[in-house]
């Protein structure tokens, strides 16, 4: 009986397990100083205790039964190994519009086990359309996994690495490209991406799900249909990030890759524009845009600019800063910071030292707001005019976390600083609002 | 009937919503809220596929046919979970100690550690899906009339969000009565006669209020009854609000099986086999052209057709009545609701009728080539709808040929049952991921263990003995909702025993059957009624008035009502003068009588004073009154 067997059992208890010769799955009877239980033998959570055991119930219920002095394991029978039949795949119409989706993991892209709770990737392009068949509607749907990790473990190789499959996607003849991802770090690839993709002739549409497929209420079918008909029809070829617009099932709404944001831990429209508007909306089957000025679809040659420095940082100040987490990063060798600065962009006078230091070793230094909505302005107060004499950067309304990804992408696709600046200071994907409009209150 | 021949067995679940004062996985009240929702929002929900990757496809037909789900809320009552968009927080913990409470009461054993798990339920009465659920403890019993019966288990659940509407393709729920915690309590099927489900469901219920921490009010204890008997099959009923429906259900599931299985003999004398049966609807739009029925009309001017099926040797079978007002046509009716969302059928033992004529039904028997000894069952609606609708209907057909099809139903007030849905196979329960299990330790145990109220019988005992109310009424207060402010207010020593008694029993009842919604009335206005009628401010004869105007404005107070209702006692002097004026008004009859005219005096005063003063005082005073005249 192998570790697999008895997931997350230990010690004492597994031994008497294996000693009965149970496997998951199987059916035992459990008898104990409470009484005699049986059932069919579950899985343990790694991080729970290592002394009950969980048997599934013939009601179907699960329970924890201690495991103690005298404590006795009867293997009454195999389980009964549920064989999994996927659905017949829908008929593939003829004429409909290629879209391709590369699923690099998260919840929209995990299917549950429903006996252990246990969630598995799923996203080749036959799991997807028995979840969502209505797509085959839809599009031609090809669908493969490159990546299947939560997304706190995503960064710049994925960011390549998405890139590069988006390119082999466009080759064949996409007409848009879907990314499933993880919701947590989705604003940043969204970003990543809208730098590297250059001359894009398609809509790229990141989606997430903040509610996993298990639960008929999950938002991973309704995002998936919307941004599928997007990308297949959308005027646009832009990076954007598709998602609910409010807690309704009724619309998703699309965002500027280097302009959303999570503003929630937990809701379906955890993502908003920040600073500026939405790119489009899918309602009622259909898209509508919602910016007047936009990339449009079919125009140019897709060229990839790819490479991202690593060392880079985003510092938020705060009270009792010390200048010498500034002095560590210098020491390391960090090339760049974005300063997430209070109010209009300020950090502590005691700091200036410090981050002379770092611009006299060469370390790009931008400043970028902590108030998440609004613009960085550092001629109002003399410390603004301070740091910029000091040679920090004002970001404008740049997203902290998109001018971090834009400067880790700016000083690996440059020779110099001074280059780097200047694709800093220029907008290179609407990551830079001319105008700051009134939004009511933010989000 | 004769019960045991039947080999009737009965099982029970009751749920009881718990007085607790948080739901079960939020910090929310558990209350429901009267007003205008403050914000609604629109979800749809998917059928997700089971564990084999099957999706249902009734439910999939619903969700492809656009149903969407309008749900209510307001800030007050519920939060992020209720409306899944936050993950739900630790399980109460006090919810959890009254089931065990109830475990230990019934001498269960409680599980060592909890599970939650979650059960789908795509009807749109949970935002997720799926009820939150675990099982607190296996085994126990309880005993009922000198009989033991024994318990499989209790459990812990969340309650579903309430309907407030059904319009074609939305559903309206209101969340504030999700997440209200619920007790499970299951029995074995031990149970062998309606009269005893409805004793042990009275006993279940009396031990829950026992533990002083259970909701009162319509709605808040369920019954889902399991019911078979020898050759029909296993029939879970679900939602049985009314305790005293309990034994009327069972007795008519019970006839509702007989007939089926005498169904079946009639259909073999026939010779009818389920291969006669063909599910090829025919159609038959062409014969109501000009139809004087409403609903068929309607729905071929939507672009709808008319479908018809043929039910070779069904004729008079349709019509025959399983249990009051139900027939088997009835049946079909609701199979073909639930597979194809039609509105309903109509068949040919019920025709001519709903403005189809004679002749329309001769052209329908002619076109599907049915003679006098079929039925024929038609339907009108988009076509994919009829065709599923007669689908249903046909296999319904063909289960009347074998029994009793095993499924769910639900309870209808007159405690005959409507079908819902198959029985689900294994249950769809897996676990919920985002909650880690919770380990009941000994030492919890020993503090409830410690802590035990007092189980309904010793309560019985001690009320007649304390309080000096008789075993009867003393039962009535036990077998009511109010066991428990009766107690407290007795305590607090706010009012006289047996008046209280009454009132909280047979006047409530009473005030109930004539339409008063007793359950508004809060257990604080209860008590400050009682307040005055304590101070002398109101008599108890003003009672029944009193609760009746606070059923009708929950908000205000027993002072406001007896300002509204013009019930305010009369002070000393006021009584007197009336009093006074009343007997020189009929000086003649008191010289006439003497003594003797306090009769019908005190009638009179009555029916000018009652409520506004005691009669005790009133005849003090006319004694006096009469007593001067006289002496004049």
């Amino acid at each position: 009986m192998g570790d697999e067997q008895l997931h997350g059992y230990r010690g004492k208890l597994k031994e008497a397990l294996e000693a009965a010769g149970v496997g998951i799955g199987d059916l035992l009877r459990f008898e104990s100083g409470d009484g005699s239980f049986e059932g069919s033998l579950m899985p343990r959570v790694e991080t729970a205790d290592d002394w009950h055991v969980v048997l599934k119930l013939k009601s179907g219920y699960n329970v924890g039964i201690a495991f103690g002095e005298g404590a006795k394991v009867v293997r009454l029978g195999q389980a009964e190994k549920p064989e999994f039949r996927p659905p017949p795949l829908p008929e593939v119409k003829a004429g409909l519009p290629k879209v391709s989706i590369v699923s690099t993991g998260g919840t929209i892209a995990s299917r549950v086990d429903y006996i252990t709770g246990g969630v598995h990737a799923a996203m080749s392009s036959r799991d997807l359309l028995s979840i969502v068949p209505e797509l085959s509607d839809i599009a031609a749907v090809d669908a493969d996994i490159l990546y299947s990790t939560f997304s706190e473990n995503i960064d710049a190789e994925q960011w390549t690495g998405i890139a590069r499959r988006i390119a082999e996607k466009v080759k064949e003849g996409a007409q848009g490209v879907v990314i499933t991802h993880g919701t947590d770090t989705l604003g940043y690839s969204s970003a990543a991406l809208s730098f590297v993709l250059r001359n894009l002739p398609i809509p790229v549409i990141f989606v997430g799900s903040q509610r996993s497929s298990d639960r008929p209420s999950s938002d991973a079918a309704t995002n998936l249909l919307g941004v599928v008909s997007t990308a297949a029809h959308a005027p646009f070829a832009e990076v954007v990030l598709g998602m609910h617009e409010t807690t309704s099932d009724t619309s998703i709404v699309f965002h500027w890759g280097t302009k959303a944001r999570k503003l929630h831990t937990s809701t379906r429209y955890a993502f908003q524009s920040v600073n500026t508007e939405p790119l489009a909306r899918y309602v009622d089957g259909k898209v509508e845009m919602i910016a007047e000025s936009y990339r449009k679809r079919g125009e140019g040659e897709l060229e990839l600019m790819d490479s991202f420095e690593s060392k880079v940082a985003l510092i938020k100040f705060h009270p009792g800063f010390q200048p010498s987490t500034i002095d560590w990063y210098v020491d390391d060798g960090y090339k760049g910071v974005i300063l997430e600065g209070t109010g209009l962009g300020h950090v502590s006078t005691g700091l200036y030292e410090a981050l002379r230091g770092a611009v006299k070793a060469g370390v790009v230094l931008g400043m970028a707001p902590q108030c998440v909505w609004g613009r960085i302005d550092m001629d109002v107060y003399s410390t603004g005019r301070e740091l910029q004499e000091i040679g920090v950067e004002p970001l404008g309304d740049m997203l902290a976390e998109t001018a971090f990804v834009k400067l880790r992408w700016a000083l690996a696709n440059s020779d110099d600083i001074e280059e780097a600046m200047e694709l800093m200071r220029r907008n290179i994907a609407g990551e830079y609002s001319d105008r700051t409009l009134y939004t009511g209150r933010f989000g | 009937m004769d019960y045991a021949k039947l080999g009737l067995k009965v099982g029970l679940e009751v749920h009881q919503e718990l007085a607790t004062k948080h739901k079960l996985f939020c910090q929310c009240p558990p209350m429901l809220f009267r007003d205008d929702p403050e914000y609604t929002f629109i979800r749809r929900l998917r059928p997700s596929q089971s564990e084999l990757g099957e999706i249902d496809p009734a439910a999939l037909f619903e969700f492809l046919k656009g149903k969407t789900i309008i749900y209510e809320a307001n800030r007050e009552t519920s939060c992020l979970v209720e409306m899944d968009e936050e993950p739900p927080g630790p399980l109460n913990a006090e919810a959890l100690d009254i089931c065990l409470t109830f475990t230990l009461l019934t001498g269960g054993t409680p599980v060592d550690e909890v599970h939650v798990m979650r059960k789908i339920v795509v009807d749109g009465s949970n935002t997720t899906g799926f009820q939150r659920t675990c099982v607190t403890s296996l085994g126990g019993k309880l005993e009922v009339g000198g009989k033991t019966y024994s318990l499989q288990q209790v459990g812990l659940e969340e309650d579903a969000a309430r309907k407030i509407a059904d319009e074609g393709g939305v559903s309206r729920y209101r969340i504030d009565r999700l997440g209200i915690p619920l007790i499970e309590v299951t029995t074995d099927p031990v149970i062998y006669s309606p009269e005893e489900a409805e004793e042990v469901a009275l006993a279940i219920g009396r031990i829950l209020r026992a533990t002083g921490q259970v909701r009162r009010g319509l709605g808040t204890i369920r019954q889902d009854v399991n019911i078979s008997i020898v050759g029909g099959a296993l029939i879970e009923i679900k939602g049985v609000q009314e305790l005293n429906l309990v034994s009327k259900v069972v007795e008519y599931e019970v006839q509702r099986q007989v007939k089926l299985l005498k169904i079946v003999d009639i259909l073999k004398e026939r010779g009818i086999k389920a291969t006669d049966l063909t599910d090829k609807p025919l159609d038959v739009s062409d014969l109501f052209g000009e139809t004087k029925s409403r609903i068929v009309k309607n729905a071929l001017s939507k672009g709808g057709r008319v479908l018809a099926v043929k039910l070779g040797g069904f004729a008079g079978c349709m019509g025959i009545e399983l249990c009051p007002d139900r027939r088997l046509g009835t049946e079909m009716a609701d199979h073909a609701k639930f597979a194809g969302g039609v509105r309903g059928i109509f068949h040919t033992d019920e025709l001519p009728a709903y403005d189809i004529t004679v002749e329309e039904v001769k052209a329908l028997r002619k076109k599907v080539g049915a003679s006098d000894s079929d039925a024929v069952v038609i339907v009108a609606d988009e076509e994919e709808s009829c065709r599923r609708a007669l689908s249903a209907v046909v296999k319904r057909a063909r289960e009347a040929l074998e029994g009793v099809p095993s499924e769910t139903r639900a309870a209808n007030p007159d405690g005959t049952t409507h079908f819902t849905r198959p029985r689900p196979g294994a249950a769809r329960m897996y676990p919920e991921t985002d909650m880690p299990p919770i380990v009941v330790s000994s030492e919890r145990l020993a503090k409830l263990r410690a802590n035990l109220p007092e189980m309904p019988e010793a309560k019985l005992e001690r009320f007649t003995t304390d309080y000096g109310i008789n075993e009867k009424l003393a039962r009535q207060v036990i077998n009511s909702d109010y066991t428990q402010l009766f107690e407290e207010m007795m305590g607090e020593d706010l009012a006289d025993p047996v008046q209280l008694a009454v009132t909280l029993t047979e006047d409530f009842r009473g005030l109930q059957r004539d339409g008063v919604e007793i359950d508004n009335i809060s257990d604080a206005l209860i008590r400050d009624t009682f307040g005055l009628l304590k101070a002398g401010k109101t008599a108890k004869e003003s009672l029944p008035q009193i609760f009746t105007w606070l059923a009708e404005n929950p908000d205000g107070s027993p002072a406001d009502a007896l300002k509204a209702l013009d019930l305010g006692m009369l002070s000393g002097d006021d009584l007197r003068s009336m009093v006074e004026a009343k007997v020189s008004e009929n000086r003649e009859m008191v010289e006439r009588m003497g003594d003797r005219a306090i009769g019908p005096l005190m009638g009179m005063m009555m029916g000018e004073v009652r409520g506004r003063a005691e009669a005790k005082e009133v005849q003090a005073l006319l004694r006096e009154a009469i007593g001067a005249l006289s002496r004049e």
